[in-house]
């Protein structure tokens, strides 16, 4: 009997032990076989928008027409103006369990939110599924199939093979520049411009007359370029270059020469002050229309800021310089092989106890891919939809061929978003796992570290840049950053495992019954 | 007789030693000098003559601080001046540990009403003077908790001053502005409303609360930094509740971008 009672207590011992292994939180999302319509559900969705009223009206109008479609759904928005807070509250929310069912986010920072367990919803089966997947049988509006998603856009949201991420609207970076400038300086613009030739120019602007001011503007301000979003900048040059930067195994790659070198030179246009930065200066577009500026690198969805006659200005009208406008690609090395980032916001769906109010969210995050919704929103600013369906939508066509005189057609706007519809073969991604964000941070450290010590007369040399490196690994905890697992099942324990593991639990049963019998032979 | 003898020598003897004891002189009490300055560290003079990219030390009383999570940026006075220590919240700009952060703010529970009062601690702060859309202030900064009194600057009435250059050597003190008259703004809609989150209306509460107010002579626009008073606080909802034509007066902080652009922590009705 003995023996009986032991092989049964050492079995549920080892047992016990297999149960613990990939264990989680909360379990996976599984499709339900019907959208129970016979309830109401309440869900949140946390939207950025550029501080623009226009595309807050656009979620708005989204999320009204959404709810008559499905009227036992009713949506909640919350408005945020920058990514990095929405990620904040998400992060303090997974703790809490109070995360919203709907998010605008980066790749990067879902790839940080998949450390917890089955926090977000992977989207494979979801963007497949006869009845509820993109375009299904049991969606109540026009919702675009998985193969009208352009195909690039779609890739992005993949982490560690599988989807979870929906794209939203996708951007570009775009080269805005003071033509009347570029051709006082007499220069010629061609339809790329290199890195050599845009630091040239904008060496070129510095000369100044006798009272100080700038020959090119007549003013005592010239700043020929800034770049808004550094790390882009040393993102793109790298990848021009065919440079490392890092890889899908989460390896951090960018610390090398030909970073290097290129920090050598941002330094030297740093130092003559032709080259600075948004961190440094401020807005680009804020120097760019008060004839300050001669080329200003911000993203596509900026355009409505740019030019002297933007429809949004952040500086006092009797500032504004009157000048021509062009929209162009970001400097090249290699204008043969065009290299430019794709951006823009992202949807993910959190995870939730109730299937069905997954399926709710889901639903939602599906309209805001339908055309009405893509076309709204990319009409406010230089963004792109993200489905052929909304790009060949004759409403969209007519948008980007009509009449460039309402703000709604404002040139530059609809150059930007031609320029990234004409070059989507041309945009890159860089790989997503957990502490891609912060390596992404640390790319434009570099350059904006590189700025202020050129200009504050540092000496930049090979010393100088070892102490910057080891500063910004240890800042940006580069040297602890992984691949993504995404919380996938794990799968069965090896044999060998499963062997140690027996092993350990005899020996413990051993070590227990011995330590019972010699109580009871104390106790005699 | 002997008893009472004794007992009158005792009495005499003690008399005489307090006779005899010295008058202690008390020490003469230190006075306090906000104005004072460690060796090597700029006067406030010195430090609006420095040039831009130069590198300052500066010592100032915290007044104000915005929240240790969106940048820690801090708002510096002393009897001479004040300062702006910026930081963009990625742990670059400013040195400076929460355990000390949490000795210049009154408080560090960032629940819904939370502002950022300044204890008035004494600081130390390293870095390079640089200006961002107008704004002057002290980039890169390492900044050291010193052991001193505190001091809070009462606020100066520069409502006089509105509309005029020299309101911008105030910049970044604790300010008033009196009598002014709250002016609509457009929501997004185009209707007249007091207020709007984000200065387009593009926000929600919690978000940034620009709002108008005239003087008489011109219209400003102020804002409530969020990351300064946040939703829930005493002026933030003071602002929400604002009417176009109520007449108020503001304090806050003379900050700047691409013009005056005060970060506003009171208001009250008159």
């Amino acid at each position: 009997m003995r023996k009986i009672l032991l092989s049964f207590v050492s079995l549920l011992i080892v047992l016990s032990l297999f149960g613990c292994h990939g264990s989680r939180g909360s379990a996976a999302f599984e499709i339900p076989e019907d959208f129970d319509e016979t309830r109401s559900y309440e869900i949140t969705f946390w939207a950025k928008n550029d501080t623009n009223i226009n595309q807050v009206n656009v979620y708005k109008k989204a999320i009204s027409d959404f709810e008559d479609i499905y009227p036992n759904i009713r949506v909640s928005l919350k408005l945020y103006t920058d990514y990095s807070r929405i990620y904040n509250d998400v992060i303090t929310n997974i703790s809490t369990n109070t995360t919203p069912n709907v998010c605008i986010t980066y790749p990067d920072h879902i790839a940080t939110y998949l450390t917890g367990n089955n926090t977000v919803v992977c989207l494979n089966d979801l963007l497949e599924d006869e009845k509820y997947g993109l375009g299904g049988s049991e969606v109540r509006f026009d919702a675009p199939k998985k193969d009208e998603v352009v195909k690039e856009f779609l890739q992005e949201g993949m982490i560690a093979g599988d989807y979870y991420a929906l794209p939203f609207m996708r951007s570009s970076e775009a080269l805005y520049v003071n033509k009347t400038y570029v051709e006082k300086l007499g220069y010629e613009l061609e339809d790329i411009i290199s890195w050599d030739k845009i630091f040239e120019i904008s060496e070129a602007a510095l000369a100044k007359d006798g009272d100080d001011n700038y020959l090119v503007n007549g003013q005592k301000v010239m700043i020929p370029f800034i770049y808004k979003s550094t790390d882009n900048m040393m993102i793109s040059m790298l990848k021009q270059l065919g440079a490392p930067y890092s890889d899908d195994e989460g390896n951090i790659l960018i610390f090398n020469d030909m970073t290097r070198d290129i920090l050598y030179e941002i330094a030297g246009h740093a130092r003559s002050q032709a080259f600075s930065t948004f961190k440094i200066s401020s807005y680009p577009a804020n120097f760019l229309n008060a004839g300050q500026c001669i080329f200003a690198i911000d993203s596509t969805a900026g355009a409505t800021w740019m030019g002297s006659k933007a429809p949004l200005l952040d500086i006092p009208e009797d500032q504004l310089v009157d000048f021509e406008t062009i929209v162009m690609p970001i400097p090249q090395y290699d204008e043969n092989n065009l290299q430019m980032i794709s951006q823009g916001p992202s949807l993910c769906i959190f995870n939730k106890a109730d299937p069905q109010e997954v399926l709710a969210s889901w639903l939602f995050a599906q309209y805001l891919i339908s055309n009405d919704v893509q076309i709204a929103y990319s009409k406010t600013e230089g963004y792109v939809p993200v489905t052929y369906k909304a790009q060949s939508d004759p409403v969209y066509q007519d948008y980007l061929n009509a009449d460039y005189d309402e703000k709604e057609h404002y040139q530059v706007k609809i150059e930007a978003s031609k320029l990234l519809i004409d070059h989507i073969s041309d945009t890159f991604v860089t790989s997503v796992f957990n502490g891609s964000a912060s390596l992404r941070d640390a790319a434009g450290s570099l350059i904006e570290n590189t700025c202020k010590s050129a200009r504050r007369g540092e000496s930049i040399d090979d010393a100088f840049f070892d102490a910057l490196y080891e500063k910004v690994t240890s800042l940006y905890h580069l040297d602890q950053s992984s691949a993504v697992s995404a919380d996938r099942d794990l799968g069965p324990l090896p044999v060998t495992s499963k062997a140690l593991l027996s092993v350990l639990a005899f020996a413990w049963i051993c070590i227990a019954f011995y330590y019972f019998r010699s109580i009871r032979k104390d106790s005699r | 007789m002997k008893k009472l003898l004794t007992v009158l020598f005792a009495v005499c003897m003690i008399l005489s030693l307090a006779g005899c004891a010295k008058k202690e002189e008390p020490a003469p009490a230190e006075v306090f000098d906000p104005s004072a300055k460690s060796e090597g560290v700029m006067t406030y003079a010195e430090y609006a003559a420095a040039a831009l990219g130069d590198e300052v030390v500066v010592e100032g009383f915290v007044q104000a601080a915005q929240s240790y999570w969106n940048g820690a940026k801090l708002y510096l006075q002393d009897p001479d001046g004040a300062y702006f220590v910026y930081c963009d919240g990625k742990g670059e700009d400013v040195d400076i540990s929460e355990d000390d952060f949490a000795k210049v703010v009154v408080s560090t529970d960032y629940s819904d009403g939370w502002v950022g009062q300044g204890t008035g601690a004494k600081v130390q702060v390293k870095g390079v003077k640089s200006e961002w859309s107008g704004e002057v202030e002290i980039a890169d900064a390492t900044v050291t908790v010193l052991d001193s009194e505190t001091w809070l600057a009462e606020a100066e009435d520069v409502t006089a001053l509105l509309g005029k250059d020299e309101l911008a050597d105030k910049m970044n003190r604790f300010v008033k502005f009196s009598n002014m008259t709250v002016e609509a703004s457009k929501d997004a809609d185009g209707n007249d409303v007091a207020f709007l989150y984000n200065w387009d209306g593009s926000g929600t509460p919690g978000s940034d609360l620009y709002f108008n107010v005239s003087d008489g002579n011109a219209t400003y626009n102020f804002v409530v930094e969020s990351y300064l008073c946040y939703d829930g606080s005493e002026v933030y909802d003071a602002v929400e509740a604002l009417n176009i034509g109520d007449v108020v007066d503001l304090t806050g902080y003379l900050y700047w971008y691409n013009g005056a652009n005060p970060h506003i922590t009171g208001i009250s009705k008159k």
